[in-house]
């Protein structure tokens, strides 16, 4: 399986989830740099962490214009398989891959901490070695994780069941107290409509590892072995 | 004052007068000194260059005398103090690299900035020796809780350290805050960074070889932070906030993208000599890369990437513009060089080339020509150092445990103790970093040192930054071995060897020989726990002049030590997990409540001798300890610090969620004193019943006192018939308390 | 010429930090502060004649990158050098 992480100036969780992803696919990912303008022909892509472009002007808004992104988006509507983690999600709602935009989190601070997280959906490509409301615990690490759509597009993300995965408490109970950032319904994560494209707010590549606290994370890389190739 | 400097310039050529020298902060004796050394009458430039290489941050004039009292050789040192960071060898031709540095001026007058800066400042020290910074750690104190600046400045220093360590995408595992009233008007913002790297892979200043290229990359310079070096040695007045405007701007993306262009040229053969431009910029960066090599420079100041117009040679020798780094090259490879930094976005320019001349040659087209013209030796060594008078601090009486208060309960003493400023939960600070990127973090803030996995190992670097100010402040030669010692307490706690320390030495005014007392009294007493910890000093930096008004900070020698691990599965950390384990207290407990918190919080009083560290007693207790550790015959352990036993339980059984039953204390110290003295030297095991008495033996063959005090389980903490408290209330009055104080606007 | 251009939130968009200007503002004791909501402003300096043509290119500078069309709204002048 060949997969691609995008590096943009200032990403930080590249070399992070390219460790992930060789450990769970068994082959290291090719790293491809912002500038270029072809895409290698990839199994699977993966928008990384960090601050690309410094989280200036709008966080992810200058990344959704990298010179490869071009190639990014048309593989994507092709239907290969994206997965934005963090920045990655921010970037991917700037193209307009995915619903939504994320804002500033309602505390106003940067956000790191292990949350736990409600699988809300179990077949897809992502989420299929969780079983259907499990509840995982993931790390967030943001200062705009907060998710916001307008009513239309909102009532479109949960009618269509895109919802991905829902900040909740240690039972699974979905409330105000359990969402870290104030997205609206709780929301982490979201699909794009055929559920080849997911971006989430938590980093499942910092708890792939036991010796870093916990392998909840690990599901979403092997989910993608079993069904990507 | 600077754009006074620059118009006598330009209209009159040259008019130093003695005001003008006394604005650049030297001395009438300093400046005829500098009269000797070049034989004329400087340029205004030339006086700015002196100014700032003389001043006390860059010359160490106050300090040097007894800087070179601290032990700073072993085998595990690769290069000491002198160079941008310290490096210690990790085995396996790995290298860490590291250093503490203090930001405490500009953070009190911008804290968001100031904060950011120190941050993105002491990054570049590591990574230009060619290390990729791996942690940042931090230790703050702020002002009393009721002061009116408190809160904005905890706000702004917490953001600006997030945002700038969390956007380069290094974790930033933890680090210790203070409240003391004693900060009110001088916060201290002391930032460490530690890198990593490869042994035959380390970059020095030391520009050697003539007719090299001299190379200008990072940021264009601006106007930013002009005399930031001389600010960050006066003391502050009335005027501080007119001092505003020389504050710098951080850009931690520019600085992603520098770490990467550099370690990315530094993966070739192409760098002679590197050194990052920090406090007076391209001039000491030029100075000392020229004085090491044994070189002359000439700079060409038309050459410098510049982001303002019209700027002037005074004000681009001195500008503190952040992000920009200065390096030699190999000849002939300034082309690959280019399209190394070119790829990243950033500037590059060639300003310049190393000469046999000995001297720095400093030319500007627009300003007639040459500039400057000083020698650089003489420039680098000349200043002035300083044995400044000074007096003994007189320690205080040692305070008798049976003069001081008893509690209503201990176990409400406990919960007041720990919803204190003093012991509180510091999670508001720490979640607001970012201490899980690079995804080797083993050991999260909040325990006693925090560990980050070396990459691609499963070695462990453990990580911990110490100083209690309180036994500072009432004897100066204690405290300073008592920090050192907590460090390697710490570091120890986790299993780690503890391998070496990088210091932050912040202080009052030098020229007051009380504060010159307590200087030298934390240099002895620091200079004697290194030595027989075999815990070198590496790097470090010295911060003077913090004071206001004539109200001196409390002597704070902050120490930030590293030690490593060959399996981070054999480290221990703090919490109580499981029930039935027996607590064991390793040390002598002593009773001792002079300067603790109990005396703070419950007895509202600060009196008495610090607690005193008996370093052979020190070392037996830390060698068994990690011995145990490293066997797995531990499954938690936690020094005892601040607060005493009881609150080093109490930590213990929160990180683990998991209760404790303790014993009734039956020897012969008032038993507040027992629970909650501060004693030397001391752990807290939880032991695994079938290891208790294997434990105990081996603690009576070495003649180190060890006591059952309890066993783990449940979900509160008792002492046995005084009823006990839960987890939860406990959980809440040491979590409560940060966050409601700073969400209050 | 020089572009000032404003990016303001949507009406009916969380605004966490205008929020909080509002509860400082109040903090502070300036009363009747019924809403505040933040945005950005730009200055672009271009080197362009025709303000005509100008005004065609900030619009699309502001669609494509300045602002976010899901959440913001724009709006410029343009200004003669």
């Amino acid at each position: 399986m060949k997969t691609s992480v995008i590096v943009f100036p200032g990403s930080n969780c590249d070399r992070d989830v390219a460790v992930s992803l060789e450990q769970s696919l068994g082959t290291a990912p090719d790293m491809v740099w912002h500038g270029m303008t072809d895409m290698p022909s990839s199994d699977l892509i993966v928008l990384p962490g960090g601050f690309s472009y410094g989280d200036y002007l709008r966080c992810g808004a200058m990344a959704a214009h990298s010179p490869i992104m071009r190639d990014v988006v048309k593989m994507a509507r092709d239907g290969v398989p994206v997965l934005g983690i963090c920045n990655g999600f921010q970037i991917l709602t700037e193209t307009g891959l995915l619903p939504g935009v994320l804002i500033r989190n309602n505390s106003l601070h940067f956000i790191c901490r292990d949350v736990s997280l409600r699988v809300e959906r179990n077949d897809t490509l992502f989420a299929n070695r969780y079983e259907m409301r499990e509840v995982i615990k993931v790390p967030i690490a943001h200062h705009d994780g907060n998710y916001f759509a307008d009513d239309d597009t909102l009532a479109r993300v949960e009618g269509e069941g895109r919802v991905a995965f829902r900040y909740c408490g240690a039972e699974g109970q979905i409330d105000d107290q359990s969402n870290p950032n104030g997205s609206l319904n709780n929301i982490a994560g979201v699909y794009n409509d055929t559920g080849r494209i997911l971006g989430l707010m938590p980093h499942p590549e910092r708890l792939s590892d036991p010796a870093l606290g916990g392998i909840d994370g690990k599901g979403m890389f092997e989910s993608l072995l079993q069904t990507v190739h | 004052m600077t754009e006074a400097a620059i118009d006598i310039e330009k209209e009159t050529g040259s008019a130093i007068t003695p005001e003008l020298v006394a604005e650049h902060g030297l001395t009438t004796d300093e400046y005829d000194r500098l009269l000797e050394i070049i034989g004329r009458e400087p340029s205004v430039t030339e006086l700015g260059i002196f100014s700032v290489m003389w001043s006390e941050h860059c010359s160490y004039k106050s300090s040097r005398f007894w800087l070179k009292k601290l032990p700073t050789t072993g085998p595990q040192v690769i290069c000491g103090p002198g160079e941008n960071a310290g490096v210690v060898d990790l085995g396996d031709g790995d290298a860490a690299i590291f250093k503490m540095e203090s930001h405490n001026h500009p953070s009190y007058i911008e804290p968001y900035q100031g904060a950011a800066t120190g941050v993105g400042g002491i990054m570049r020290d590591v990574f230009t020796m060619g290390a990729r910074p791996i942690a940042n750690m931090n230790a703050l104190r702020f002002g009393s809780p009721d002061h009116p600046k408190t809160r904005h400045l905890v706000s702004g220093v917490v953001a600006g350290i997030g945002g700038y360590g969390n956007c380069i995408g290094v974790p930033t595992v933890g680090g210790e805050t203070n409240f003391d009233a004693r900060y009110n008007g001088n916060i201290l913002v002391n930032a460490m960074c530690v890198g990593l790297a490869k042994t035959d892979n380390i970059f020095y200043s030391a520009a050697k070889g003539v007719g090299l290229p001299v190379v200008y990359v990072g940021s264009k310079t601006g106007r930013d932070g002009i005399h930031g070096a001389t600010m960050a040695s006066a003391e502050f007045d009335d005027d501080t906030d007119e001092k505003r405007p020389t504050v710098q701007v951080g850009d931690p993306f520019t600085e992603k993208l520098l770490v990467e262009a550099c370690l990315e040229l530094m993966a070739t053969d192409m760098i002679i000599a590197i050194q990052d431009m920090g406090a007076a910029g391209l001039t000491s960066s030029s100075v000392e890369m020229a004085d090491k090599g044994g070189v002359g420079f000439n700079l060409d100041l038309d050459k410098v990437p510049q982001r303002e117009a019209n700027m002037t040679a005074y004000e681009m020798m001195l500008s503190e513009s952040q992000e920009r780094m200065l390096m030699v090259l190999r000849p002939g490879t300034e082309q690959a060089a280019e399209e190394i930094f070119r790829k990243w976005d950033l500037d590059f320019a060639i300003v310049g080339e190393t000469t046999d001349s000995g001297r720095l040659i400093v030319s500007h087209s627009s300003e007639g020509g040459v500039v400057a013209d000083l020698p650089v030796a003489k420039l680098a060594d000349s200043a002035p150092v300083y044995e400044r008078p000074w007096v003994k601090t007189t320690p205080p009486e040692t305070l008798d445990p049976k003069d001081v208060k008893t509690p209503d309960s201990l176990l409400g003493a406990l919960a007041q103790m720990m919803g204190s400023p003093h012991l509180c939960s510091r999670r508001w600070i720490w979640e607001q970093y970012d201490h899980m990127v690079m995804a080797d973090t083993v050991a999260r803030p909040g325990g006693d040192a925090a560990m980050v996995r070396v990459h691609g190992t499963n070695k462990g670097l453990a990580i911990s930054c110490d100083v209690t100010p309180r036994y500072t402040q009432a004897d100066p030669y204690e405290g300073g071995k008592q920090a050192v010692t907590e460090c390697w307490r710490n570091l120890t706690a986790t299993g780690a060897k503890p391998l070496a320390i990088t210091d932050c030495l912040n202080f009052g005014n030098p020229e007051r020989p009380e504060i010159m007392g307590q200087f030298v009294g934390a240099i002895e007493g620091m200079a004697e726990a290194i030595s027989a910890l075999d815990f070198p000093v590496v790097s470090g930096n010295v911060s003077l002049y913090n004071e206001t008004q004539g109200e001196a900070i409390p002597p704070t020698p902050a120490i930030g030590g590293i030690g490593l691990i060959d399996d981070v599965a054999k480290r221990a950390n703090i919490a109580l997990t499981g029930s039935g384990d027996r607590l064991i207290v390793i040390g002598a407990n002593k009773g001792h409540l002079g300067q603790s918190i109990y005396l703070d919080v419950i007895a509202e009083d600060a009196k008495g001798a610090p607690p005193r560290v008996n370093l052979a007693d020190e070392i037996k207790a830390g060698n068994m300890v990690r011995s145990l550790i490293h066997a797995g015959k531990v499954r938690a352990v936690h020094d005892v610090s601040d607060g005493g036993l009881l609150v080093a339980i109490a930590e213990m059984a929160l990180a683990g969620g998991t209760g404790a039953h303790l014993n009734v204390y039956e020897g012969d110290l008032p038993a507040h004193a027992f629970w909650f003295g501060e004693d030397q030297g001391r752990y807290v095991l939880a032991v695994p019943m079938q290891n208790v008495d294997s434990i105990l033996d081996q603690a009576r063959a070495l003649a180190l006192p060890a006591l059952k005090v309890g066993r783990t389980g449940g979900d509160k903490l008792s002492i046995e018939e005084s009823g006990g408290i839960a987890l939860s209330e406990l959980r809440e009055a040491h979590e409560g308390w940060l966050p409601n104080y700073m969400e209050i606007s | 010429m020089k572009a000032r251009i404003k990016v303001t939130l949507k009406t009916g968009v969380l605004d966490p930090q205008g929020k909080a200007i509002k509860n400082a503002l109040g903090a502070l004791g300036f009363e009747g502060v019924e809403d505040v909501r933040q945005g950005k402003f730009i200055e672009v300096e271009l080197d362009q004649s025709d303000p005509e043509a100008a005004k065609t290119e900030v619009d699309r500078m502001c669609r494509d990158l300045l602002a976010n069309m899901v959440i913001e709204d724009y709006d410029f002048e343009i200004e003669a050098a």
